[in-house]
């Protein structure tokens, strides 16, 4: 469970975020809105990637202040950008990398790294330098490499922005199989009708909280009244 | 180094990197005493061979090797104009040799390896404040990166000539402004990886920033 609690955060003298009063226990939580609305400081709170200016972030009880460094354990992120994410040379060392950090045994490291690679179909890649990759595998790149650290909750940050139609469904049936809880900003407004909650920032402040065929809607009404 | 280790089962991939990275130091150190042309052509030959034991396709060995040909034939003809042909040879082929032989270590080992040995390597000096496993860190960083941003440099001198710019026409700055930006979203990305002092400020890991640095788009 994940809790916001007088959330509010300004870089410098602008305020991005204010009065963020939220409970996120549903199994898959949508965030839309415009840019420049909030959204990604917003994804960035809930791991502790940030941390806010007034107020309190916890997950699972765990204050993102004082236990950063566990909360982003349990809180994966997968960034809109793989080529920032990726930080191996290699599909297979990048796989490594965040179980050798997560503390995972060395012995264990080889077969997890394995079991990734077939399950996102990277296997054929194993060995590629990771710049080499197309853009829809570098994105399952980094999503797997998040995912095979077994995180609690996973929080994606419009991971289909830079991906054709054909990886934005590849993306998309990954985030649906996934039994963690998921928090997805995107602005692929069909990626969240299955979802069970939306949340709609502007200006700032969440505008409307509620089912998606209730914030969509409701989020379309904002930019085109 | 730049993640061209290329995947086969021979003796030369299964010697562990440390004996690989000593046999280069070794050798690298042993050219630049020999001053004979026959024993640096027949040191040119062994390394050859290994490239054969190593079972590296000669497409793989000529690719990697090719770019360094042109700077190798300019400071052989500088040496042959200045100093005379023999000296020249020599040069050249001992250059060739050692970076030919370097260029097989990259081949065949795993950057991983490699990181792995460098934080065996400066483990000793953990006392004296040093920090293996960040050395090694950097050391994967830098291999990593490298391709990345000559992609960006490629990106930027592409806009500016569809722009009509000319060649060399303020190509740092935008490159620098984007490296930066990709540091910082490297930084977060690290952090997010479970790498990272586990400190935070208001304003996010490494660096002052004033909004999420991994967002293209400006998003807030």
């Amino acid at each position: 469970m994940i809790d916001l609690t007088g959330v509010a955060h300004r870089y410098g003298d602008r305020w991005v975020l204010r009065d963020i009063d939220l409970r996120l226990d549903e199994h898959r939580v949508g965030v839309i809105g415009a840019n420049g609305s909030g959204k990604s400081t917003f994804a960035r709170l809930l791991n502790g990637l940030l941390l806010p200016s007034d107020g309190r972030v916890t997950v699972d009880g765990l204050d993102t202040r004082k236990r950063g460094r566990e909360v982003r354990r349990r809180v994966g992120f997968v960034f809109q950008d793989p080529d920032i994410q990726i930080v191996m040379p290699t599909v297979a060392e990048d796989l490594a990398f965040g179980l050798r950090h997560h503390g995972v045994p060395k012995t264990e490291i080889p077969a997890l790294v394995d079991r990734a690679l077939t399950a996102y179909d990277l296997a054929e890649h194993r060995d590629h330098p990771a710049h080499l990759l197309s853009g829809g595998q570098k994105q399952m790149l980094a999503i797997a490499a998040v995912l095979v650290t077994e995180p609690a909750h996973v929080v994606f940050d419009e991971p289909t922005t830079l991906l054709d139609l054909r990886n934005k469904r590849r993306v998309a049936a990954v985030i649906a199989g996934l039994p963690q809880r998921v928090v997805l900003v995107t602005h692929d407004l069909d990626l969240l009708t299955d979802f069970d909650r939306v949340l709609v920032f502007d200006d700032t402040r969440v505008a409307f909280d509620g089912p998606p065929d209730k914030a969509i809607p409701a989020y379309l009404d904002l930019i085109e009244p | 180094m730049l993640s061209l280790y290329h995947e086969a089962r021979s003796p030369v991939h299964a010697l562990p990197a440390g004996v690989k990275l000593l046999v280069l130091l070794a050798a690298g150190s042993a050219a630049f005493l020999v001053r004979s042309v026959p024993v640096l052509a027949a040191a040119l030959g062994v390394v050859v061979v290994l490239y054969v034991i190593a079972r590296v396709p000669w497409r793989v060995a000529l690719r990697q090797s090719v770019p360094v040909l042109p700077p190798l034939v300019v400071i052989a003809a500088a040496q042959g104009l200045l100093t005379g042909w023999s000296t020249a040879a020599l040069v050249a082929l001992r250059l060739l040799a050692v970076v030919l032989l370097a260029n097989l270590v990259t081949l065949t080992t795993r950057t991983s390896a490699m990181v792995a040995t460098i934080e065996a390597l400066l483990r000793p000096l953990r006392p004296l404040g040093v920090r293996p496993e960040r050395v090694g860190l950097v050391v994967a960083l830098t291999i990593r990166f490298i391709p990345v941003i000559k992609e960006q440099a490629d990106q930027v001198r592409a806009a500016q000539r569809a722009r009509g710019a000319r060649r060399g026409t303020g190509f740092l700055a935008p490159l620098l402004i984007k490296t930066l930006r990709l540091a910082a979203g490297l930084g977060e990305a690290l952090d997010a990886r479970g790498v990272g002092s586990g400190e935070r400020s208001q304003a996010g890991s490494a660096t002052v920033r004033h909004g999420p640095s991994a967002d293209p788009q400006g998003d807030r």
